[in-house]
């Protein structure tokens, strides 16, 4: 998988943001501040315009500069949660021309650590941690076992969307969800349906829907 | 939805260009989004810089100038600014006595303005936060994200700019601005929700006789939904919440805030009843403000903020001021 590749991802996944917009913002609405779809929307429009004249050369480099854009323009709590997780997934690739499914395995992880440490948040608590986490760790078990790409794939989405689903019953310990205590209660968390977003475009750039 | 905008992407812009046209005092950067005061930087004088999202105004912009902000940053309407904002602001106010960054403590305002100080730190600029949470609506607690900054923020940029002004040291000034925010707690009311420009619609619906306990700024939800009530009635059980937290008495600055959709004429008679109910109670509210000064683009609803004040801080309190929100002693 090379910088085009990845490039391909972060097109695919600024397209279904764009097309989500107004139900991640909706999502946002019931226990937030009715911003979310708006603000990712607009840092990927400039993620996209950021990418455009030159391509950087390797998949780190296109993923380190996906986050900084984002850091750059989405302000709120995404753009440093989620730049921060490009960032350090890009970080993690280094400077290599092509990456494998161990690779990006571990990019995840490192992203997902980035996140956590940034955030200090938890499985549980209600957050785009809930999807990232266990779709992180099914992706890593997929792909030290060596399954096939497109099954390893699969288990990434597949956890991402269930750790989003199960955020519904959850009460929110962070983030502006947290001020409406149980009154979270019953409502998806935009931060985790944002994230299964962006796992589902990187499944199907990779590996077809 | 009914707004007075050209369109949805430039509200920001088109509304920094028209305080940058009605007050010269200020220098403002339409590309960065940062409002400072024109003649900045002073040498040997901290520098305070605030900022967050659009839609509280006067706050942060309308707080820019003499005795009070060097610099604010805007973000787009109810989300944080960036750090390459807060930097660059940062930058521009930097005196060579430090930078002092006023943050509400929300996550994103608290992990961009993270990310801006240590970048002004690797550029070998001092920076010192100070966080401000003065809600009583929300438990500070492990499971939520930290009691919200809303109107103490308001005295903490005007105790601490008054302080910056005469010349005290960055630590100093950090000093004041906790105290400040330590002294004081705040508890807001919506009658109505508001509409973010981009959303297109409210952020929430409110019945014909309910409103919304423990509001936030942004158009969020609150801690409860209750029925309408009279303005004493409802002074009274935000005052009850407040001393519940820190008990009132002695010397107090009351501001009783309207949210941006609420006539002065109602706040008027909000703040006989706060007023009369503090006295009561033995208090004595020796300073005040009635007006909008945190707002949450057109909601309707107030909110209060109880500061208990020394000598020290009355004295900074009623040092001059020069800023398109407040105004006086110049």
């Amino acid at each position: 998988m090379d910088a085009e590749v990845f490039r391909a991802w972060i097109v695919t996944a600024a397209g279904v943001i764009d097309e989500q917009r107004d139900h991640l913002t909706q999502l946002d609405a019931a226990i937030g501040d009715a911003d979310h779809g708006i603000n990712m929307a607009r840092g990927f429009r400039a993620v996209l315009a950021a990418l455009e004249p030159d391509l950087p050369a390797t998949p780190g480099g296109v993923l380190v500069l996906t986050g900084s854009t984002l850091i750059s323009k989405v302000g709120g709590a995404s753009g440093p949660l989620y730049g921060t997780w490009f960032r350090r997934a890009g970080k993690a690739l280094g400077d290599a021309s092509e990456v494998d499914l161990p690779a990006l395995a571990g990019a995840l992880e490192a992203a997902l650590a980035g996140v956590q440490k940034l955030g200090a948040a938890r499985e549980g608590d209600k957050t785009m941690v809930d999807a990232l986490a266990p779709a992180t760790a099914a992706f890593s078990k997929a792909a030290a076992e060596g399954v096939p790409r497109a099954d390893a794939l699969s288990a990434l989405v597949t956890a991402a969307q269930a750790g989003a689903d199960a955020t519904v019953s959850m009460q929110a310990l962070k983030g502006r969800a947290s001020y409406l205590g149980p009154r979270s209660v019953g409502h998806e968390d935009p931060g985790a349906a944002s994230s299964v977003l962006l796992l589902t475009a990187l499944r199907d750039v990779l590996a077809g829907p | 939805m009914k707004k007075l905008i050209n369109s949805t992407d430039t509200v920001v812009t088109d509304a920094l260009a028209g305080m940058a046209a009605a007050h010269p005092s200020l220098a403002v950067d339409l590309d960065l989004k940062i409002i400072t005061r024109a003649d900045s930087p002073h040498t040997g004088k901290v520098g305070l810089v605030s900022g967050g999202g659009s839609g509280h105004e006067p706050l942060h912009g309308g707080y820019v100038g003499y005795g009070m902000l060097d610099a604010a940053c805007a973000g787009e309407v109810f989300t944080s600014p960036v750090p390459d904002q807060m930097l660059a602001a940062t930058k521009a106010v930097n005196g060579g006595a430090g930078v002092l960054h006023i943050v509400k403590n929300y996550t994103g305002d608290v992990l961009n303005f993270q990310m801006a100080a240590e970048l002004a730190d690797d550029d070998g600029i001092e920076v010192v936060s100070v966080v401000t949470n003065d809600d009583v609506a929300v438990q500070d607690s492990l499971y939520t994200a930290g009691r919200r900054g809303v109107g103490a923020t308001v005295f903490v940029e005007k105790i601490a700019g008054a302080r910056a002004e005469e010349g005290a040291s960055l630590a100093e000034v950090a000093d004041v601005a906790r105290a400040v925010n330590d002294r004081s707690r705040s508890l807001g009311v919506a009658l109505t929700s508001c509409t973010v420009p981009a959303a297109g619609k409210p952020t929430f619906e409110l019945g014909e006789s309910e409103i919304e306990m423990g509001i936030g700024i942004h158009g969020e939800p609150g801690r409860e939904r209750v029925q309408m009530a009279t303005a004493r009635e409802l002074a009274g059980t935000v005052l009850d919440a407040i001393h519940d937290d820190m008990p009132l008495f002695d010397d107090l600055l009351v501001m009783v805030n309207g949210m941006g959709g609420t006539p002065l004429l109602e706040l008027y008679i909000l703040f006989n009843e706060v007023q009369k109910i503090l006295e009561d109670r033995g208090a004595r509210v020796t300073r005040n403000l009635v007006g909008n000064y945190i707002t949450s683009l057109e909601m309707q609803g107030f909110s209060v903020t109880v500061c208990r004040l020394t000598d020290e801080l009355t004295r900074l309190w009623d040092a001059p001021v020069e800023t398109p929100g407040l105004r006086w002693g110049r």
